[in-house]
């Protein structure tokens, strides 16, 4: 999806990247980077900066028990994976769980393999549940089966990995209701989104 | 608000609710204890049924503690640690439930048809 390239000032490259107006007020750099990026990928990276956003808001909520959290991000994901698809749901989920670890300092942490681990759960469920009728199911259906899986896929982890005695499945109850809960509740908020505003491609990539 | 919930996604409501209170029910029904075991020193001193009443005199570096059975439940009566704490727990009825005396290193523990787990274990 995307393609890095590196330059030296005296490779004797020119300007490699199309598409793109070289800025006058920029000096150019004695070694640079460039990341040859496409309209799509600016607009994962938009979808999954306001999902970002969204995580950041709901650390701000204090929770009753670790885990329980309303997972207002995945609204995002919803919307995105009914508007452009999986694919483009995955990479913004992904990107939000790599982006927030970086950003709440727990990248390669425990916390950041029980977002992951949860993350690709629902992915993997919600990329079945694309399939079931639109008729007769809508974005709550979605909401609540990717809310389960993204427990079940952290209560996996927990158990194998971090608390590998069977005692866990005590909190399962609270877990299983919690997701319901904020499940539907995501869902219900992704819906009323997708009602209001049109379908429509990509946008231009303006940048 | 409604408008916005098709048919299958009640469905999936439903299903859910239903497998949430389901999960509820058979983790934390801990199950009809049938059977207390009674620990002192950290070897098994007496595994007992509930189903007789009774009392138990278990021996300790401190004394004895008397563990008593009624009702299908077991507690233990008196103790002669310092803060009573296994004594305060009161009746125990549940499958997996569990008092301890540690001063005394008296314990009770209520086991089902198969073993649930509690908190205090890992």
């Amino acid at each position: 999806m995307t393609a890095s390239t590196t330059d030296k000032q005296d490779s004797g490259y020119g300007r490699q990247e199309t598409g793109e107006r070289p800025n006058p007020r920029i000096p150019r750099p004695v070694s640079r980077i460039l990341l040859n990026t496409t309209a799509e990928d600016h607009h994962i990276a938009k979808m999954a900066a306001v999902a970002l956003g969204l995580t950041v808001l709901e650390n701000a909520i204090p929770s009753p028990l670790p885990g329980v959290k309303p997972g207002l991000a995945n609204i995002v994901t919803l919307i995105v994976l009914a508007r452009y698809g999986w694919k483009v749901a995955a990479w913004v989920s992904l990107l939000r769980v790599l982006a927030g670890s970086l950003l709440f300092g727990n990248f390669l942490a425990p916390g950041f393999f029980l977002s992951l681990s949860g993350a690709i759960c629902s992915l993997a469920v919600l990329a079945l549940s694309l399939h079931l009728p639109a008729r007769w199911f809508g974005p709550v259906t979605d909401s609540i089966l990717a809310a389960f899986a993204h427990i079940a896929g952290q209560m996996t982890v927990v158990y194998l990995w971090l608390i590998p005695h069977s005692g866990i499945a005590y909190l399962i109850p609270i877990f299983a209701t919690a997701s319901l809960i904020f499940g539907t509740v995501n869902g219900l908020i992704a819906a009323s989104f997708m009602d209001n505003t049109q379908q429509s491609p990509l946008p231009p990539g303006e940048g | 608000m409604l408008q916005h919930i098709k048919p299958g996604d009640y469905l999936t409501l439903l299903v859910g609710g239903l497998c949430t209170i389901w999960i509820t029910v058979a983790v934390w029904s801990g199950g009809a204890a049938d059977k207390a075991i009674i620990r002192s020193g950290g070897k098994v001193f007496r595994e007992v049924p509930l189903s007789r009443d009774q009392q138990i005199e278990v021996p300790g570096p401190l004394g004895t503690s008397i563990v008593t059975i009624e009702k299908r439940r077991a507690r233990i009566t008196s103790d002669p640690s310092p803060r009573q704490y296994c004594v305060r727990q009161g009746w125990l009825q549940q499958a997996g439930e569990i008092a301890i005396c540690l001063p005394n290193e008296v314990s009770v523990e209520l086991t089902g048809g198969q073993k649930k787990y509690d908190s205090l274990n890992y």
